[in-house]
């Protein structure tokens, strides 16, 4: 085919009719929840969060009306303590984060040109997920069971279940499942960054939300397991009572502190980056020009992503750490305003050297960076640990974080729904509306949120149900309430302009006159993304390259048809975007929603102690995601290679680190890896702050016999993984299986020697804490050979099936990965346990 | 001029990985202060003030920083293609990474100067 086939009117409609109906959802009243197109996907989780936002909003108004005035019985303290935590974790966990992820699942593939994102059948469980834990723990509240210890739920009074209920475990085990989620995004966004741009796409025309959405989704792989890692801790000590946070029995509940803020401070620049990343699209828009700096947008995103995890302790500065240790973190935290500030002054610069186009998504992007910056600023007053000792605790720390989330998340958020409103559903939204709107959250933040200030320092402590009229703060707080019903207000004209959506006339293709590749993007768009995927040469194609839309419109650039009636995109290389393959994309299937609610029976029913449904629900994902694996992954084409056009023809099957599942396995695992860390973490954590760690009663431990054994065993699966793999590329099938064979054999002796440690040794883990996270660790790295005995049986099994062969060894690679890791963590687990503390 | 004669800061290869250098000897650094004034408070009660490990530790690890600030700096003015390096090009990728690894090197070194400062204004554990 060349680029004059393309002039045949014909042939380009015979080719769209094919795409069409590859691409076509399914249809059906049930049907077409099974849809996993990242357009649909993408539009459900933006609505779903949406909702989430509205109903975290509502909360809030109940605690403003019951703040008032002094003296208030309009909800009793325990009711407000629900109303706070649900409204901190709602906002967080179900709105920022999942928000982020689906305006990234809606956009990226646009902004790639790519057909869809590598795994959409992943997005669409991702989606489940969310959906499924985000009701569960919003629900909650509606049976007088929601968690009520604040979103960061600090124990003892947390973990003990004399002082606190259910809720507790709906916080652990609900966002444990959302994390879970999260963490699944971040694997198909980070893939789909780096693998399927468009050709000619190098990293230096890569549009900067890419850029963005990669860093952020690589923040998440480190800032969301140490978290996880927390919970695991948390839930041992609620349901099996192991006392890693209980000071009398060696516990430290500032444990819990530190795991919980390595995530939670990276979290709020994983809410703020991908929300700045709108302005970095809107602004070259409404500047018309190229955005200027772009390597300093990227300086500031990576920078600003590392120097996140140097933060964390800044949230502890009241617990009396040694100050050397909190002047580390006042440091860190003063040196990401040096980031944090380049980004404005680059939106800044552009607008001014640009020629402005007054709109509405730019007055929400303006109006945020004021309000962001005022939180900003307190910032770095917070960040001076004594000031901070004055202001802990206070409404000065609530009005901070309100103004950096208002600033810095929700109103960029608003800019990017004026401004991709059109983008998604044919039609603009409002001007009139918005920006009526605009000024009523501008407003009532401001009168909201700046009193707080005031009453924070006047000594109002966060998270009272009331106060009493001699404090004097009635008359602030009076202030903040009217000023949340007018953001509340502005947020309902929106509301309002987006339900009368359906009735406006279609907007004209590219409405805003943008340069940047999702603009191509027709109002009555067609379900397959984009129609053919061109060759970029330039940052913003539409406004540089020639007669671009109309050569993308007529199929003249690659991949125009879908000949196999497959849904397909192109895979390219990394750094320069060359293409490398074409891969086939999974349809709309029951699979992912199926997995979803069974993962999620496993999290819900464990909170209400139903061990045994609880391990059938788990036996059923494990069956569900076997069958997904087998039907879905790593199918060997019917043919080797593919033309896309242009004379290029592509393999259709690709194994290693070429391939998107080979990365999957990767990333997914450094998550892994980052949890573990967690857990290792904690028992340097308790030897560093105890000096009767070991205790010397329990000073032999689970012995060095045992952990020694376990590691051999442990490396020897690795090794027989590794060999096997060599071995089978080398076309010695038979002798390949008989070593994998042999790795299921250690991975299985694997996890007796690993447990034996420290129950032959009668460790008991209610005892003291030393036990208890030796056994923790033993069961997660015995937990984690488990698995690799399934995915080495999976290998197998796929090998006599005739489903892996040495040119397509897919499997076994991926498995591979898993293994390299697999060694790492019994290596450190049996290290540690077994000669730490005695032989160091 | 290229080829054989190209000097050996000039033939390594810049990836998504070598942007990261600075930021993570940053975070190396940053990592190490910690643990080692965790851990010497928590098992010595104190430590010394101008301590040869920190000192030694802070020097390396701005070392590396200025060594692959240096590299990109280098690396940035390859030449081969015109202003303003916004193409799609071979030369003009590598400048972009270059420039952003230096731009990153900057902001690690001042951040570890940052870090280090506390060592020399606290002196006790308290």
């Amino acid at each position: 085919m060349s680029l004059y086939d393309q002039d045949d009117v014909a042939l380009r409609e015979a080719q769209e009719a094919r795409l069409r109906k590859v691409w076509e959802p399914p249809k059906g009243l049930f049907l077409r929840w099974t849809d996993t197109n990242n357009n649909r996907v993408g539009v459900w989780y933006v609505l779903t969060a949406f909702g989430f936002m509205l109903f975290a909003g509502v909360l809030a108004l109940i605690m403003r009306m019951q703040l008032a005035v002094p003296d208030n019985d309009l909800v009793d303290a325990g009711t407000f303590n629900q109303l706070f935590t649900l409204h901190g974790s709602v906002m967080m966990f179900l709105f920022a984060v999942p928000m982020f992820e689906a305006v990234s699942i809606i956009l990226l593939p646009q902004l790639l040109g790519a057909r869809d994102l590598p795994f959409p059948r992943l997005s669409a469980f991702g989606y489940w997920s969310f959906l499924i834990g985000g009701v569960f723990v919003s629900g909650s509240i509606f049976f007088d069971a929601a968690p009520d210890g604040g979103w960061f739920m600090y124990p003892p009074l947390t973990t003990r279940t004399d002082l606190s209920g259910l809720g507790a475990d709906i916080w652990m085990l609900g966002l444990s499942f959302i994390e879970v989620s999260s963490v699944a995004a971040a694997v198909e966004l980070i893939v789909g960054v780096l693998k399927c741009r468009p050709p000619g796409m190098r990293l230096n025309l890569m549009p900067l939300y890419a850029w963005y959405i990669l860093v952020v989704a690589v923040m998440i792989l480190f800032a969301f397991p140490p978290l996880i890692a927390g919970d695991v801790l948390f839930e041992m000590e609620r349901l099996l009572d192991w006392p890693f946070f209980d000071a009398q029995r060696g516990g430290d509940p500032l444990l819990w502190q530190h795991l919980f803020w390595i995530f939670g401070h990276p979290e709020v620049y994983i809410v703020f980056l991908p929300s700045i990343a709108l302005f970095a699209m809107l602004v070259p828009t409404f500047a018309r020009r190229h955005l200027l700096g772009y390597p300093w947008i990227v300086l500031a995103a990576v920078g600003t992503a590392f120097l996140s995890f140097g933060l964390w302790v800044h949230h502890m500065f009241a617990t009396g750490l040694p100050k050397i240790s909190l002047a580390f973190f006042s440091a860190a935290s003063e040196a990401v305003a040096i980031p944090t500030a380049v980004q404005i002054f680059v939106f800044i610069v552009t607008l001014w050297a640009g020629r402005v186009v007054w709109s509405t998504p730019l007055l929400y992007a303006t109006g945020s960076l004021a309000i962001f910056v005022i939180g900003g600023l307190t910032g770095v007053m917070v960040a001076v640990a004594p000031f901070d000792w004055q202001a802990h605790d206070t409404y000065f720390v609530v009005a901070h974080l309100h103004y950096v989330l208002i600033g810095g998340t929700l109103m960029p958020l608003f800019a990017g729904l004026y401004y991709y409103w059109p983008l998604i559903t044919g039609k603009k939204l409002s001007d009139r509306l918005g920006r009526t709107a605009f000024w009523l959250i501008f407003v009532g933040a401001n009168l909201c949120f700046f009193p707080m200030h005031l009453s924070g320092l006047e000594g109002m402590p966060r998270r009272v149900f009331t106060y009493p009229e001699e404090l004097g703060l009635g008359g602030l707080n009076l202030a903040s309430t009217i000023g949340s019903f007018v953001i509340a207000a502005g947020v309902a004209v929106i509301v309002l302009d987006l339900c009368r959506s359906p009735w406006r006339q279609k907007a004209p293709r590219n409405p805003w006159a943008a340069g940047t590749l999702e603009w191509l993007a027709h109002p009555d768009d067609e379900d397959w993304g984009i129609r053919s995927i061109p060759l970029i040469e330039s940052r913003y194609p539409i406004w540089d390259q020639e007669d671009f839309v109309r050569k993308v419109d007529e199929g003249r650039y690659f991949l125009p048809d879908a000949e196999e009636g497959r849904r397909e995109t192109i895979v390219t290389s990394v750094l320069d975007a060359r293409p490398v393959s074409v891969i086939r994309l999974g349809g709309p299937s029951w699979l992912p929603i199926l997995t979803a609610v069974a993962l999620g029976g496993v999290f819900i029913l464990t909170t209400y102690h139903f061990y045994w449904a609880a391990l059938v629900s788990g036996m059923l994902t494990l069956a569900l995601v076997l069958a997904w694996l087998w039907t879905g992954t790593a199918e060997i084409p019917e043919k080797p290679c593919k033309p896309i056009g242009h004379g290029i023809e592509l393999p259709l099957y690709i194994s290693g680190d070429a391939a998107p599942g080979w990365w999957a396995m990767f990333i997914t695992m450094m998550a892994d890896a980052t949890a573990f860390s967690g857990l290792v973490f904690g028992y340097y954590f308790f030897w560093t702050r105890h000096a009767d760690f070991p205790p010397m009663a329990m000073a032999d431990g689970p012995g060095v016999l045992w952990p020694m054994a376990a590691l051999a065993v442990g490396l020897a699966s690795w090794l027989a993984t590794v060999g096997a793999r060599k071995i089978h590329a080398r076309g010695k099938i038979g002798l390949a299986r008989v070593l994998v064979l042999l790795g299921i054999a250690a991975s299985l002796a694997g996890i007796y020697a690993g447990l034996a440690g420290p129950w032959l040794s009668g460790m008991d883990p209610q005892a003291h804490s030393y036990p208890a996270i030796v056994w923790t660790l033993a069961i997660w790295t015995t937990a984690h050979c488990g698995v690799a005995a399934i995915m080495l049986a999976y290998v197998l099994a796929r090998s006599l099936a005739g489903k892996m062969t040495p040119q397509h060894d897919a499997d076994i690679r991926n498995v591979t990965v898993y293994m390299h890791f697999l060694a790492l963590t019994v290596a450190v687990t049996y290290l540690t346990i077994g000669l730490f503390p005695e032989f160091a | 001029m290229m080829g054989e004669r190209r000097k050996w800061h000039e033939r390594l290869k810049v990836t998504l990985w070598t942007l990261i250098v600075p930021p993570t000897v940053w975070a190396g650094h940053f990592l190490f202060s910690y643990l080692w004034a965790a851990i010497s408070c928590a098992k010595d009660g104190r430590f010394a003030k101008f301590p040869m490990l920190f000192t030694v530790g802070t020097v390396i690890a701005l070392g590396l920083i200025v060594l692959s600030g240096w590299v990109a700096w280098k690396q940035q003015r390859t030449v081969g293609d015109p202003p303003p390096h916004e193409q799609g090009t071979e030369v003009d990728r590598l400048r972009f990474l270059a420039k952003s690894t230096l731009l990153l090197a900057g902001l690690s070194f001042v951040s570890v100067l940052f870090s280090a400062l506390p060592v020399v204004f606290i002196g006790d554990c308290r």
